[in-house]
């Protein structure tokens, strides 16, 4: 058996005059943790409403299990949460997931072991509508895995959800990856990614911008945001360090790029060591913003592909 | 048979659903309550059952009319079990566990067929029941004359059930549906009443009944016709009068083709709006 799960071709959407996703192409291996990045709008939605048969695609092609499998046969053994959970309201937990092994064709043997997974046993007999959202989501990474699934797809499990659903749903995923199930989990946010994930995809304005490990996109060592009483003096101890990168003031700060991973302690040694006398001193890790912008910026003028 | 299951388990669950389609099937059996009506004023002993409305085989005509006027409560749940599956937004979920959008239509078109068949069923024994007690003719042969109609009824149900499937996919809210299968019956009747006024001026030879009975809901409407007139009773009455009338009541082939070509387009039609659309 083959391990290559799902193929993209040039798959292109467009909405009128709107090209949501253009002409993207991709790879889903069987035992790896994707994460699909991309600000909210940049497509991500829409690819996997393409791959899993609610949105019609534009032009371009994908294939399930390598053409083995038509798409519909496909989806009954992969496992897919998109944006919001949608279950018949008035039919209880059990219910609902009965339902999905007889729709999926599978047996309704582990739906206990799901439904104690996620932590929603004890309330099996309540009826969906009165679930909070947090437990309506969990539910559906519970129907998402009663079918044992070759693949999981997740859309925005943490969207709309308060710190400790979230926090619960990043644990939840953890465990699952860790079982071996392989994962492709669509998120704008950068942490989440990078906490669960082995390989990214980067999407914005439907274009595919970077793909590969995710250690390879946070390589950063972040920067230093930065102040001090002589300004001028500031700026050229900073032009001559060697490992300091760009710099650039904003508001009453500098901020400085590091080239190098440099720690606060020894960075401060080296100020005081010059006599610079510091207002502001502290150093951070690039926001997810900042890490589009600095990776679209860069690669504006090469092609998409790679 | 698997996607049959997987619409009656949806049905099933729903508290509504299962009280309006017991509801439904329980209305059927009321025609018998007709039988009891009973009016005794002064001179005047009239008994309903006794006027020959249950005699075979006038009897499969009567109930199968009267019966098939229920139809507009069925159709509520039809739309509803539609209108939910957009508003829950489970149509596609459904789609992403892996039914393909034929599945899912066919489950419904399944669902609709088990109901016209269990109802068609349900008015043959009633029918039967009550002609037993109350028909002036109990012999084999007559009793299983006119059985068309009841091939009628499951038509003339199957076709506007479709209807409704369609409408509520085209719509995707229940309630504006069921507004619009109102408003489409007032379009037929305007569009028949322009028809007849302008018609015989522009083209005196084909009247305007003749494009008419092509239209859906007409259409469906003629595969019964009214019994009343047809009511020994009545007929007599007319006869004194000296206002005669032959009249046509018999089941037309003609019909049930046109029905079942409208079914088979609403069908197509819903397939190619699920297909079309983005969910």
């Amino acid at each position: 058996m083959s391990n290559t799960l799902l193929q993209l071709y040039d798959l292109s959407k467009k909405y009128g005059n709107l090209t949501a996703v253009n002409k993207l192409s991709l790879t889903i291996e069987k035992g790896k943790v994707y994460g699909l990045l991309g600000p909210n709008g940049s497509g991500k939605s829409t690819t996997l409403g393409m791959v899993l048969n609610v949105v019609n695609s534009t032009s371009g092609s994908f294939q399930w299990y390598e053409g083995k499998l038509t798409t519909h046969q496909a989806l009954k053994k992969i496992g897919a949460i998109i944006e919001r959970p949608n279950f018949y309201p008035y039919m209880s937990a059990l219910q609902n997931l009965i339902l999905i092994c007889k729709i999926k064709q599978c047996s309704s043997d582990c739906i206990e072991e799901q439904l104690k997974l996620v932590n929603l046993w004890d309330r099996r007999n309540s009826n969906f509508s009165t679930f909070s959202l947090g437990m309506k989501q969990r539910l559906a990474i519970a129907a998402a895995l009663v079918n044992k699934p070759d693949l999981l797809i997740l859309d925005e499990p943490t969207n709309g959800l308060d710190p400790e659903g979230i926090h619960q749903i990043r644990k939840l995923i953890i465990t699952i990856a860790e079982q071996g199930t392989t994962i492709l989990l669509a998120s704008h946010l950068l942490d989440e990614v990078e906490k669960v994930c082995s390989d990214v995809i980067v999407l914005k304005n439907g274009v595919k911008f970077y793909e590969g490990a995710v250690n390879g996109l946070t390589q950063t060592h972040g920067y230093f945001e930065i102040a001090a009483e002589n300004e001028e003096q500031l700026l050229n101890f900073l032009k001559m360090h060697s490992d300091l990168g760009k710099i650039k003031k904003e508001n009453q700060y500098y901020h400085v790029s590091l080239e190098k991973n440099i720690s606060t302690t020894e960075f401060s040694k080296e100020l005081q060591k010059a006599g610079i006398l510091l207002t502001h001193f502290s150093k951070k890790q690039p926001s997810l913003e900042s890490q589009f912008l600095s990776l679209t910026q860069t690669k504006k003028h090469a092609t998409p592909e790679n | 048979m698997q996607l049959l299951k997987i619409e009656l388990y949806k049905l099933w669950h729903s508290r509504i659903s299962k009280v309006l389609i017991f509801g439904y099937f329980l209305l059927i059996f009321s025609i018998a309550i007709l039988s009891t009506i009973k009016i005794e004023f002064g001179p005047i002993n009239f008994y309903l059952a006794e006027q020959g409305i249950f005699n075979f085989p006038y009897i499969w005509h009567f109930n199968t009319f009267m019966i098939a006027l229920l139809k507009v409560f069925f159709a509520i749940i039809i739309v509803a079990m539609i209108g939910n599956e957009y508003s829950n937004k489970t149509l596609k979920q459904n789609l992403i566990d892996g039914l393909s959008k034929a599945e899912f239509l066919r489950s419904k078109v399944y669902a609709i067929l088990a109901f016209v068949l269990t109802s068609t069923l349900l008015v043959f024994i009633i029918s039967l029941i009550l002609g037993g007690i109350y028909s002036d003719y109990d012999e084999l042969p007559i009793i299983f004359t006119d059985l068309e109609y009841l091939v009628a009824y499951t038509v003339k149900l199957f076709g506007f059930f479709t209807f409704c499937l369609f409408l509520s996919i085209l719509i995707k809210r229940s309630a504006f549906a069921l507004g619009f299968l109102a408003l489409w019956q007032v379009i037929e009747g305007i569009s028949f009443g322009l028809m007849k006024w302008t018609l015989s001026d522009l083209i005196p030879q084909i009247s305007a009944e003749q494009i008419f009975k092509f239209f859906p809901l007409n259409a469906m409407g003629n595969l019964i016709k009214e019994p009343f007139s047809r009511l020994s009773a009545i007929q007599n009455i007319a006869d004194q009068i000296g206002d005669g009338f032959v009249k046509d009541y018999s089941v037309s082939f003609l019909n049930i083709i046109i029905v079942l070509i409208w079914s088979a387009l609403f069908i197509y039609g819903s397939y190619s709006l699920l297909k079309r659309r983005d969910l």
